[in-house]
């Protein structure tokens, strides 16, 4: 019934047909059947986006092109339009829309104080996490919405693939015509792709609060479908049912920066999942990795707006990168382009209506018209494995637009679309097409240049002094020509039809307007190859200046602390090599591609941060036992701390999980290779480690809300036995299962795959190795006892205020301490903490560390050593070692960093001073032999960047476009406790 | 044996209490001491005397040694730090909020006082004596007008005592026209117009132009607000701007300065970099809040945080540190020590410690620096204070009274040494 109504109702803006009928359906009336055939004439016509037909016919008939191209017959029945020489295109396919689906609920805000949903709050028997929503199809929602239907055509759109933007695992997606058929005709296919994100939306469930958290719950998912196959009848769960339903189906992954789209690819990878990234369109700035991926992608146009930076005081709080981002995203497309990269283009969210001018701001930045042609037909088409979309060669949908003049080009205008050969009028034709005129007005004859452009029409004359203002209204057939000139107005009033316009014959005055020639062509620039702004690596103002490499490089006459039986050596040389250290010793004879005067300098290894939460997108997640997820899916390699590490002379680290779970996740281990992409930052073969924390925070003491179990430290130890406890079962069920004989095997399921048990399990079994967030003495003796009692050792306690107070246990039990110089006083557990800590761990004999926590402080790691030679007369040496060697043993990388001994990894520092003193400044810092900091350069490095941002700031005081104020949000500091990476702004929390 | 378990408890309660406040001025002579006078000057091996509780000469004199005359052996002499703009003795453990005194409710509070609130037995204070911190500006928090902070010793029994000038400023805490708001829902940090802007600024000015109408006027006012206002025009009480914006400082600093207020102190960071030719033609001194800081854009040099203090300083405009937050406000000479690593003279860093901010503070007559008839406010350490290493007081004196520097942090140590034999 509905769709008849519609057919009325959108009459005036659908020409050709009557609503198709459905079979099923009773018809109220007579039977109207036409079988009308069109034929477009006249046309330049893109059979597809690399092949141009001129002055062509397009035959169509009910849904489908039946003919096109040069000299075709034109059937004698056909109704025919003459185009006139307008242009003819594939209609455009949009790859992310949620057209005609509700909206998806808006998420709740987070709250950290709030008290915790653990379950999946929906009804039915759906999955035990609310962000997998694999069971929603899209076509079960679908209703046309005319209007946002027609705000589409006019952008160029025929076909949508829909599919709701709700939760990490989003359910299918549907392709559908935009026309005003009914829903039944309109839907292409009903299952056209599974989706999904990592925005857990609308999800009220706590878990997961991380990037890593939903990368996790991702690998979990993929995993427990398999093994939901498997199982007959054992409980239902629609999602992942759902899930394994659309196994076949492409996936598409939703990416909302160029990490997650590397992220997104490497879980692809470890599933064998082929899958196509729809990414935010900020692939620009890593566009070498991305290319590597060698994906499909989907990409919005994502256009930054530059910061407002008309005067001083505003132009300072505008960061380089946005300024960066405004130049730079114009050319994504370009550069995806440029790399061959195949991809789809979409509008910018919630910028529907600019989407052609935004289209050939892509073109005028260099992307070729017809590769953004094939980004909205032919890629839509292959991604979508549909034959009859995205060209008009014979038997395609007759999905097409007409434009009056070139589309990408300003010129250009979308006049009509038709989607299933039914005819849409959108800014209908202009009567007058852009040439030279003629305007006769008896005797008196004017030259006049008609152009078209973004939609308008303009009109002047053709002789420079002539000063008239000639405008020009049409209304149907009707035209109204205007001439202002200094003294009068002078206006015309006549018919118009196919280039000319004239009085209607038999009214005075006479005249006439006729097209007499086409304008002179002017020719477009080619994008100038050099004119395209570089890309720093990374992308930071720090990422503009590239590192000359050495293979060698000696540094001579140091005073050098090997943290080995050798103690200091004066007046030595350091030779590296091939990122290795090569030699140490006095006036070493050797031949190095670069030599380093280092007289009156101190050489130490590089500092090690054992507690580091930099260079991270996300910090915490929220699950009692996270020992799933893994802190490299939420690597930031493009973070300047990474960088500022270097110029305090850090050359690893390691990125710990934050303290809000007594099992915490998996650590990343790297080093700052400044340049590094993504995972190159991981350190290679590094052991695998992990957090944990006792305490305050794990027992949510600052929420007075909060349900989550344990509340106290009671509880703390009981989540351990359990989850070791649970962990050796799941060992148990495997090894059990792996004893089967063959056939035995075959007649069995597999247990489940549990990503939880399973790092748990490594844990105890000593594959995993602690770092434990620990304060106060009996958590400390709690941890070890438990561990003791499952047969393994923790390996490290991290921040371990009251280490002192049980120093004696703890070298019994082998655990070292990583460890603050002397924070204290933040909260009620570190009351007791002492600046003498690391002095008696040291001299009990525990291997002590000290570490930042802070991005901050950790540039300043050898002052915090140093404060022990203070507090508690510990020798120099000794310090020093507390933020390299020994971080490096408790890390199990001493056999390679941590001193200066030959054949280990060249992470070494040059100081201007006693590396122990407050006054001491890091000069340079090689990691694996690459100088990635060299104080020498920061001058010139600094006032390079200067001149970019001067630059930038000039170019965009001279653009025309909108501004907005600087809305590059503050930069997060990670702590343990952080969840948004903010906290620092409202008060110190650790 | 039960009485015994008593007493070791109850010594162990003794020892855990931060240290008795000390009743005798000494008279001291000492010899052979590296002075830094805090003022700039340096005089290796020279003299300094004190007795009454002031300082009687400092320098190189040709006197006979008494008796009790004491040999420094090259031991350093430096004024006691002064760690101005601090919640010390208003908040003991930043996430209990039964411990926390530090801000008032509401917007506008000129009438808190925060000495009647100050602790003189925080655990805290022990800790920044060690290290050579003797004198604080103990200083409201929150709001759009803060309060007034008090500046005082750190040995007293109460705050009677500890108190050198009361209520001696008035803190605004000047807003910003954009501010940040964390997201929950999509986790993003929005940066934001505040809508509440012009509201906020205007009540403000408000409260300082009604303050100065009812000072001119005849007619006695018992407004507490206005009243606590009154005093920032007759130069008696300082008004210090917070704020870390560069509009925000042009703006509160013009405004006040139109208003009549006499003296102003700007407590900012990075932010001033723009600002800086403004700055010293307002004829207006800067407490840096934390040298110890993050560049504020990832732009800018790496050393940013660390040499906004130097740029200040270079341009002439009188600038002394401040260390944000207490907990690790033992740590302020390091800070100063921080900045000589950048381009300034150790003389000169330790200035902003002692000499500049006791200026800035109004008490430099008396304090900040280690000359004639000035108060006895004085460390001793093993070697350079401004270093990790050097920084071991053997003495301290506060108003020429020798006070204790052994805290629980040392008890505790000693207690562990002790069991572990070491």
């Amino acid at each position: 019934m509905k769709s008849k109504f519609i057919a009325l109702t959108l009459l005036l803006i659908c020409f050709n047909t009557l609503a198709k009928t459905i079979p099923t359906d009773r018809i109220n009336g007579v039977k109207d059947e036409r079988n009308t055939i069109y034929a477009l004439t006249n046309s330049e016509i893109y059979l597809d986006s690399e092949t141009l037909v001129s002055k062509a016919t397009i035959l169509v008939k009910d849904n489908k092109v039946i003919n096109i191209g040069n000299g075709i017959k034109v059937p004698e029945n056909a109704v025919v339009h003459d185009m006139n020489g307008a242009y003819i295109y594939p209609g455009f396919i949009l790859m992310d829309s949620d057209y005609g689906l509700k909206e998806a609920p808006k998420p709740e805000p987070f709250s950290f104080f709030g008290k915790e949903v653990w379950d999946n709050t929906l009804p039915g028997a759906v999955n035990t996490n609310e962000a997998i929503k694999s069971s929603f199809n899209a076509v079960s929602e679908f209703n046309h919405d005319s209007k946002k239907a027609e705000e589409l055509r006019k952008s160029g759109f025929t076909t949508a693939l829909i599919s709701k933007h709700d939760g990490i695992m989003r359910g299918t997606s549907a392709l559908v015509s935009l026309d005003d058929d009914s829903e039944q005709q309109s839907i292409l296919n009903s299952q056209q792709s599974f989706h999904l994100s990592f925005n857990k939306g609308s999800s009220k469930q706590l878990f997961p609060i991380s990037l890593m958290g939903a990368s996790s719950l991702v690998r979990q998912t993929w995993l427990d479908a398999q093994w939901y196959a498997q199982q007959k009848g054992m409980y239902v769960d629609l999602d992942l049912q759902a899930l394994n339903e659309a196994e076949n189906l492409p996936t598409i992954f939703h990416t909302s920066n160029w990490q997650q789209t590397m992220l997104a690819d490497k879980l692809a990878r470890e599933f064998g999942k082929n899958i196509i990234i729809n990414s935010s369109g900020d692939d620009y700035k890593h566009i070498d990795s991305i290319k590597k991926l060698g994906r499909s992608l989907i990409v919005p146009i994502n256009y930054s707006k530059a910061p407002d930076v008309s005067n001083n005081l505003d132009a300072w709080d505008a960061s380089y990168e946005e300024m960066k981002e405004w130049e730079l995203s114009p050319y994504n497309f370009y550069y995806l382009h440029k790399n061959d990269i195949e991809f789809a283009i979409t509008p910018a969210s919630g910028n529907l209506k600019d989407f052609i001018k935004d289209l050939r701001k892509a073109v005028e930045k260099g992307l070729p018209k017809s590769s953004a042609l094939a980004a909205l037909t032919r890629v839509p088409a292959k991604i979508l494995n549909n034959k009859n979309l995205g060209h008009l060669n014979k038997g395609a949908y007759a999905n097409f637009l007409i434009s009056q003049g070139d589309l990408f080009s300003k010129d250009g205008q979308l006049v009509e679309s038709w989607i299933n050969g039914q005819r849409y009028v959108l800014a209908g034709f202009v009567k007058l097409s852009s040439g030279k005129y003629q305007l006769v007005q008896g005797d008196n004859k004017t030259e006049l240049e008609l152009t078209i452009s973004e939609g308008k029409t303009n009109l002047k004359s053709t002789d420079e002094e002539n000063k008239d203002k000639f405008s020009f209204k049409s209304e149907g057939d009707f035209v109204t020509l205007e001439i202002k000139s200094e003294d009068k107005t002078e206006k015309l009033f006549g018919l118009i039809e196919n280039n000319l316009a004239k009085n209607i014959p038999g009214q005075l005055p006479e005249w006439q307007l006729q097209r007499i020639d086409d304008l002179q062509d002017v020719k477009k620039e080619e994008v100038d190859e050099l004119n395209i702004p570089q890309i720093p690596k990374p992308f930071s103002a720090y990422g503009m200046h590239q590192t000359q490499d050495y293979n060698s490089v000696l540094l001579t006459n140091a005073t050098v602390w090997t943290n080995e039986s050798d103690g200091v050596l004066t007046e030595a040389d350091v030779f590296i090599k091939n990122g290795k250290i090569s030699d140490v010793g006095q006036k070493l004879k050797v031949k190095a591609d670069k030599v380093i005067d280092a007289s009156g300098k101190h050489i130490t290894a590089g500092i090690i941060d054992e507690h580091s939460h930099i260079a991270l997108l996300s910090v915490n997640d929220i699950a009692v036992n996270s020992s799933m997820v893994r802190m490299e899916d939420s690597l930031d390699s493009d973070n300047i701390n990474i960088y500022r590490n270097l110029a305090g002379g850090v050359t690893a680290a390691q990125l710990l999980h934050g303290s809000a779970n007594p099992i915490g996740g998996q650590s990343a281990l790297i080093k700052m290779r400044w340049g590094a992409v993504g995972e190159e930052l991981l350190i290679e073969d590094a052991d695998e480690y992990i957090k944990f924390a006792l305490g305050e925070n794990v027992k949510r003491s600052r929420s007075e809300n909060s349900s989550r179990y344990p509340l106290t430290r009671m509880g703390v130890e009981q989540v351990y036995r359990d989850a070791f406890t649970n962990a050796k079962a799941y060992e148990k069920q495997w090894q059990d299962y792996n004893k089967l004989s063959k056939k035995a095997k075959a007649k069995t399921p597999p247990p489940r795959r549990d990503l939880m048990h399973e790092s748990t399990l490594e844990v105890v079994n000593s594959e995993r190795f602690i770092s434990c967030h620990s304060y106060v003495q009996s958590e400390i003796n709690m941890l070890m006892d438990v561990a003791e009692d499952f047969d393994f050792k923790v390996n490290t306690f991290t921040h371990i205020l009251e280490g002192y107070k049980v120093a004696d246990k703890m070298l019994g039990h082998g655990v070292g301490a990583s460890t603050f110089s002397d924070w204290w006083a933040y909260k009620w557990e570190v009351n007791y903490a002492i600046p003498y800590n690391p002095t008696i761990l040291t001299k009990v004999g525990v291997t002590t560390a000290v570490n930042s926590d802070d991005a901050e402080m950790s540039r300043r790691l050898n002052q915090e050593a140093a404060k022990s030679i203070k507090y508690g007369g510990l020798s120099e040496e000794d310090a020093l070692k507390m933020v390299t060697l020994n971080p490096a043993k408790l890390l199990h990388l001493d056999d390679r960093m941590g001193s200066i001994k030959v054949g280990k990894d060249a992470d070494i520092v040059l100081w201007n001073d006693n590396p122990t003193s407050i006054y001491a400044i890091a000069e340079k810092t090689f990691v694996d032999g690459r100088l990635l900091f060299d104080r020498e350069q920061q001058t010139e490095i600094e006032s390079s960047i200067e001149k970019e941002r001067q630059r930038l700031i000039k170019a965009i005081n001279e653009s025309s476009e909108p501004k907005k104020p600087s809305a590059k949000p503050p930069a997060k500091q990670m702590h343990c406790d952080s969840i948004t990476g903010y906290e620092y702004l409202t008060e110190e929390v650790l | 044996m039960k009485k015994l378990i008593f007493l070791i408890v109850f010594s162990a309660a003794v020892s855990a209490l931060p240290p008795a406040p000390s009743d005798k001025q000494e008279s001291v002579v000492y010899h052979n001491a590296n002075i830094h006078v805090g003022n700039g000057q340096y005089f290796p091996n020279a003299t300094i005397a004190f007795e009454n509780g002031k300082i009687t000469r400092v320098g190189y004199f040709k006197m006979a040694w008494k008796p009790t005359d004491i040999d420094l052996k090259g031991k350093h002499v430096y004024p006691g730090f002064i760690l101005p703009v601090t919640n010390l003795g208003l908040t003991e453990i930043g996430a209990v909020k039964a411990t926390k005194d530090d801000a008032e409710t509401g917007l506008i509070n000129p009438n808190i006082r925060s000495i009647s609130a100050y602790n003189t037995d925080s655990e805290i204070t022990p800790t920044l004596r060690f290290n050579g911190i003797l004198l604080a500006q103990v200083t409201p928090q929150g709001g759009l007008v803060s309060g007034l902070s008090s500046i005082v010793q750190l040995d007293a029994w109460n705050w009677e005592d500890a108190t050198v000038v009361a209520d001696d400023a008035l803190h605004i805490n000047w807003p910003n026209h954009v501010q940040n708001r964390f997201d929950f829902s999509t986790f993003t940090m929005k940066k934001e117009e505040n809508k509440e802007f012009q509201t906020q600024v205007n009540s403000i000015k408000s409260l300082f132009i009604d303050a100065k109408n009812t000072a001119n006027s005849k007619s006695q006012s018992d407004n507490l607000k206005l009243k606590a206002v009154e005093p920032v025009f007759t130069s008696s009480r300082k008004v210090y701007v917070h704020t870390d914006n560069p509009v925000a400082i042009i703006e509160s600093i013009t405004f006040l300065q139109e208003a009549g207020v006499k003296n102003i102190v700007l407590v900012a960071g990075q932010g001033v970099e723009p600002v800086i030719d403004f700055l010293k033609k307002s004829d207006v001194s800067v407490i840096v809040n934390g040298v110890h800081k993050l560049p504020d854009r990832s732009d800018q040099s790496v050393d940013n945080g660390y040499i906004t203090a130097i740029k200040l300083h270079k341009a002439g405009v009188p600038t002394a540190l401040g260390y944000p937050s207490v907990m690790s406000g033992r740590n302020l000479a390091f800070t100063a020590g921080t900045l000589v690593g950048y381009g300034i003279e150790k003389e000169q860093a330790l200035q902003m410690i002692t000499s500049a901010t006791a200026k800035v503070l109004g008490i430099d007559k008396s304090y900040g620096t280690l000359e004639a008839g000035k108060s006895a406010t004085l460390i001793i350490t093993e070697g350079d204070a401004l270093d990790m290493k050097g920084n071991i007081l053997t003495d301290a004196y506060i108003d020429g009274r020798k006070i204790n520097l052994v805290g629980r942090q040392q008890e505790l140590n000693k207690r562990y040494m002790e069991k572990y034999n070491l």
